[in-house]
């Protein structure tokens, strides 16, 4: 039964990105396209960040519905299966437009950990984002430290 | 004639001869340690000197590796420890250390070490600071030495670079409000924002006519940026509530070795971050022609 296991497994990665080759390297495509997909899965933390921190920072007033419902978000995001956005070719070495850092793909890397910690820093967030305004600035602290351990030491400054 | 060379060459070494903390200017001064801790983090000391792979607040061993244009050099222990830290070396022997960048053997050290900035500092807020030291931990661990190829091998040779570089006159002059004069203290002497954010030239001296308007990154790929007034386009309560929680006005966050200096600012009094901000919108913009 080894052969249709196989041709299972050729399906899927076939189906699920079409230009990913049979011996296991991605087309440019491929890569750009993943590219994109993170930068995008960073870019809804940040904008759920947005509200929360508005409301942290005192921008705007607090609001309980708000606040829950981006901190839900931050937790969907944060929780996401990300495995088909690092691709291995697709660091700041092998590609033009990103700055994530080869070390992302070394053997001692630690941004799996570091994805981690950030979920659960957005569990913690989600726990206490509709209780009150004082719970939320408390909980902002352990996010952003999260999120910039990842930056710390994997992406790249710019140019 | 080779008389005179020689004679040339021994004038040369007495200019560059390493220099001392003065005992005058810590006479009679009281260490405060609580006082010197937030010198310690002002002066981001840890950041460098603490252990890189398992990191513990108020350890340094050293240890952490720098590579740069002239060689890599490698963070020494710090801690109290009497064989392979500084327990052994008296409250003079540190300030010459940090102050003027001169060992407790009279060597000169390289300038991957900030003194050239940390020159600036008070005298009182160094005593505080040895003080807090002085309550860290023991960390036995024998120092990595340096892996710098010649010339730049040749200690006596960084005489010379800080008879050139090492000014401690401050780079940002003219009437200055108490607010931001305390902001020029806390950049330009204990921050030392400039080693990072101001070019170098070819022997690695700052560039002081592109104060803080953004370099190469000394410690690998990409820019570090400019943060003079036209260069840092955010407002005053923005650049603070960047600088204590790394959060960008949109919420982007602060990477690379800035985010260990958050982390440190985080610590600090927030009158010390605005005063920081207020100096930051005194520094002279770039010529827009030049770039």
């Amino acid at each position: 039964m080894k052969y249709p296991g196989m041709l299972l497994v050729g399906a899927l990665a076939f189906s699920a990105a079409a230009s990913v080759f049979a011996d296991g390297h991605a087309s440019d495509k491929a890569l750009a396209a993943a590219v994109k997909a993170r930068q995008s899965h960073m870019q809804l933390y940040a904008f759920n960040l947005a509200t929360l921190g508005a409301m942290a920072k005192g921008e705007v007033a607090y609001d309980a519905s708000a606040a829950q419902g981006a901190a839900d978000n931050l937790v969907a995001v944060a929780t996401l299966n990300q495995q088909g956005y690092w691709l291995p070719g697709t660091d700041s070495d092998s590609m033009e437009n990103t700055r994530a850092l080869p070390a992302i793909w070394g053997a001692d890397s630690n941004a799996q950990k570091i994805g981690m910690d950030l979920a659960e820093a957005a569990a913690g967030m989600q726990a206490v984002a509709g209780s009150d305004l004082a719970s939320l600035q408390g909980a902002m602290r352990a996010v952003g430290e999260a999120c910039s351990a990842c930056h710390e030491d994997y992406r790249k400054p710019r140019n | 004639m080779i008389g005179l060379l020689i004679l040339c060459l021994l004038a040369g070494l007495w200019i560059t001869r390493p220099q001392h903390a003065d005992p005058a200017d810590f006479a009679g001064l009281v260490p405060d340690a609580g006082n010197g801790e937030m010198v310690f983090a002002a002066m981001g000391c840890a950041s460098c000197h603490m252990d890189a792979d398992a990191p513990v607040s108020g350890e340094l061993p050293g240890g952490q590796s720098f590579k740069t244009d002239f060689g890599t050099f490698f963070a020494p222990n710090i801690s109290a420890d009497v064989d392979t830290g500084i327990g052994s070396w008296n409250d003079l022997e540190l300030a010459s250390a940090i102050l003027y960048g001169t060992s407790p053997d009279n060597a000169h050290y390289y300038p991957a070490f900030p003194y050239a900035s940390y020159g600036r500092a008070n005298p009182q807020d160094i005593v505080d600071l040895i003080a807090y030291l002085r309550t860290l931990p023991a960390i036995s661990r024998e120092n990595t030495p340096h892996e710098v190829g010649f010339p730049f091998n040749m200690r006596a040779s960084v005489g010379g670079w800080k008879l050139l570089f090492a000014s401690n006159e401050w780079a940002v002059l003219g009437d200055l409000t108490a607010q931001e004069a305390r902001g020029r203290y806390l950049v330009e002497a204990l921050g030392h924002c400039s080693e990072c954010h101001t070019p170098r030239n070819i022997l690695g001296g700052l560039d002081r006519t592109q104060w803080l308007q953004g370099a190469a990154n000394p410690s690998g790929e990409g820019r570090i940026p400019g943060i003079t007034a036209s260069q840092l386009d955010w407002s005053n309560s923005d650049i603070v509530a960047f600088l204590t929680s790394g959060f960008t006005p949109d919420f982007d966050t602060v990477g690379g070795s800035m985010v260990e200096v958050v982390e440190n600012l985080a610590m600090l009094p927030q009158s010390d971050v605005e005063a920081i901000v207020a100096y930051l919108r005194r520094v002279p913009e770039p010529n827009l022609g030049d770039r």
